[in-house]
């Protein structure tokens, strides 16, 4: 590592450091990218697809050169119970043009090809390094150190990741709590293409994404994801920590149910499965945001808890691709003026409210207090399960009109009137 | 399909093993003193964490990095830092 200081340091190759590091490079500044693993995407996973416009924005027509898997056309939200499934299955034509909705990525090769856009436009990718701790002369950030190393920079930008220990060491945000994070848990299963293409009913390049409710965590606030890449599935649980320490079950166990129901099993098997990986998820919102900016140092990407998860889609890699969008605009304006103050920075903040990431975070501020309700993964889908059996099961008995099957549904579940409607309520307030 | 064990699972993926070098370390005392309901034994999805004649034991080669632990346990509990640079879990799907 050289001695000279350096324009920025951003620390962490996801999709949020190397979207900023892209931007700032592409500026004319002098950034250097460290990444602890050893290529770009090789510590990273995701639990959902990657909603592209904004990428777009930055590089246009990405899907082109991109080692994207699939573009989502079918997305599915879909309730379990021990032994039914209920699902809501959108697929439009709309998403099947350029340029498309979403699309599935493997991390390990997406992140990796965005890291050499951001090394093409100039940026110095330093992987292999692990970063022990910030560099401070006062109150201001003035560097990095890495083992005997040391890097200095007019501002370092943390981007690295859920568990940020960087703005930790900052005093930008304390301890994660419990309450605000889950744990995503994930297998990667080969499939041939054309078993994937015949199974979920996709042409050509086509892919689809479900959202899972109900019995896929055994009731514990949380849910399952399944999409298709190219030659793979990925499919996954999404855990509420609190809720799992509060009930004591075994995690892995509670994924080994998810993977085994009938409805999961139809859909994975004859598959090999491949690799198996775990990361955390902030999932606390606007709640969880820490302080986002101070003297020499910013906080993009999963680092400032940017994701979420309104039970219809789960939305991480777009939310930091526009924190990084913000942050280099306000570091581009800062190199111009030579003031890295927090006052300076503070433009970042400013630039982020403008934008989509703001506002989403507000419209679903409501989103993760709802998203624990228990009677969204223990009560709802066994009711729906049961309305729709007395829709479809004919037994010698007369049939009931649909709002009889429905009252008993709701009563046999023990479901009080009063908790419905305030459900559906905060519910369509929520979401 | 066939379910694997969480050690056959972890078997399929490319660790970059750093001996000599844990990056996790129990505080035995801590974990006495603070902790009851012992959640790194179940929040774990690598299963990492065993309790061994009553200690709780890291076998730290098998580790996702998720940080789960960090969160679920006592504060000072573990000493828990990601792996030197180029160890640890290589994700190469992701």
């Amino acid at each position: 590592m050289s001695e000279e200081k350096l324009d920025v340091i951003v620390v962490g190759a996801g999709v949020a450091g190397c979207s900023a590091a892209l931007l700032l490079a592409r500026a004319g500044l002098q950034v250097a990218l460290i990444e602890r693993g050893p290529y770009p995407g090789s510590k990273n996973l995701s639990g959902g697809v990657l909603y592209g416009r904004v990428l777009h924005q930055i590089i246009p027509d990405f899907w082109e050169q991109a080692p994207v898997e699939r573009f989502i056309t079918n997305q599915v939200v879909t309730f379990l119970t021990e032994d039914s499934s209920i699902s809501l299955d959108y697929k439009t034509e709309a998403f099947s043009q350029p340029p498309y909705n979403a699309f599935s990525v493997l991390r390990a090769k997406f992140d990796r090809w965005l890291g050499d856009q951001a090394e093409a436009a100039g940026a110095l990718l330093v992987p292999g390094i692990k970063v022990d701790r910030l560099i401070v002369d006062g109150e201001k950030v003035i560097g990095i150190a890495a083992g005997e190393e040391e890097m200095f920079a007019d501002v370092v930008i943390a981007a690295d990741g859920a568990n940020s220990f960087l703005a930790q060491q900052a005093g930008l945000r304390s301890r994660l709590p419990e309450e605000h994070v889950a744990v995503g848990i994930k297998e990667v299963i080969a499939l041939p293409q054309d078993v994937i293409e015949n199974r979920f009913r996709l042409n050509g390049n086509e892919g689809c994404a479900f959202n899972i409710v109900g019995s896929a965590t055994q009731g514990i606030a949380g849910g399952g994801f399944l999409y298709t890449n190219r030659d793979s599935i990925s499919v996954g649980l999404v855990i509420q920590l609190a809720d799992l320490i509060e009930r004591q079950i075994k995690v892995t166990e509670v994924f080994d149910h998810f993977l085994q129901h009938p409805f999961i099993d139809s859909l994975i098997k004859g598959g090999k499965m491949m690799e198996y990986g775990a990361h955390l998820v902030p999932e606390g919102g606007l709640r969880m945001m820490p302080r986002l900016f101070m003297d020499g140092m910013l906080v993009i990407g999963d680092a400032a808890g940017l994701t979420i998860n309104n039970g219809f889609w789960v939305r991480g890699m777009d939310l930091a691709i526009g924190s990084a969008i913000a942050a280099a605009e306000a570091v581009i304006r800062a190199h111009e003026s030579r003031d890295f103050s927090e006052q300076s920075l503070a433009l970042y903040h400013q630039k982020l409210s403008e934008s989509f990431v703001m506002a989403d975070l507000q419209t679903y501020a409501r989103a993760p207090h709802f998203m624990q309700n228990p009677r969204l993964f223990n009560v709802y889908p066994q009711v729906l399960r049961d309305i729709f059996l007395g829709i479809y099961e004919q037994s010698a008995r007369p049939n009931q009109h649909l709002m009889t099957i429905a009252r008993r549904a709701v009563q046999q579940n023990d479901l009080s009137l009063l908790d419905l409607l305030k459900d559906l309520w905060n519910g369509a307030r929520a979401l | 399909m066939k379910s694997l064990s969480v050690n056959e699972k972890l078997a399929l993926n490319k660790y970059e093993l750093d001996e000599g070098h844990p990056h996790i370390v129990v505080h035995q005392a801590v974990c006495e003193a603070e902790c009851k309901i012992r959640a790194c034994l179940f929040v774990c999805p690598a299963n990492v964490y065993s309790e061994q004649e009553g200690k709780i034991v890291a076998d730290w080669a098998g580790c996702l990095e998720c940080g789960t632990c960090t969160v679920a346990c006592p504060p000072q509990a573990l000493h828990w830092e990601y792996p030197r640079g180029s160890f640890g879990i290589i994700y190469r799907q992701g």
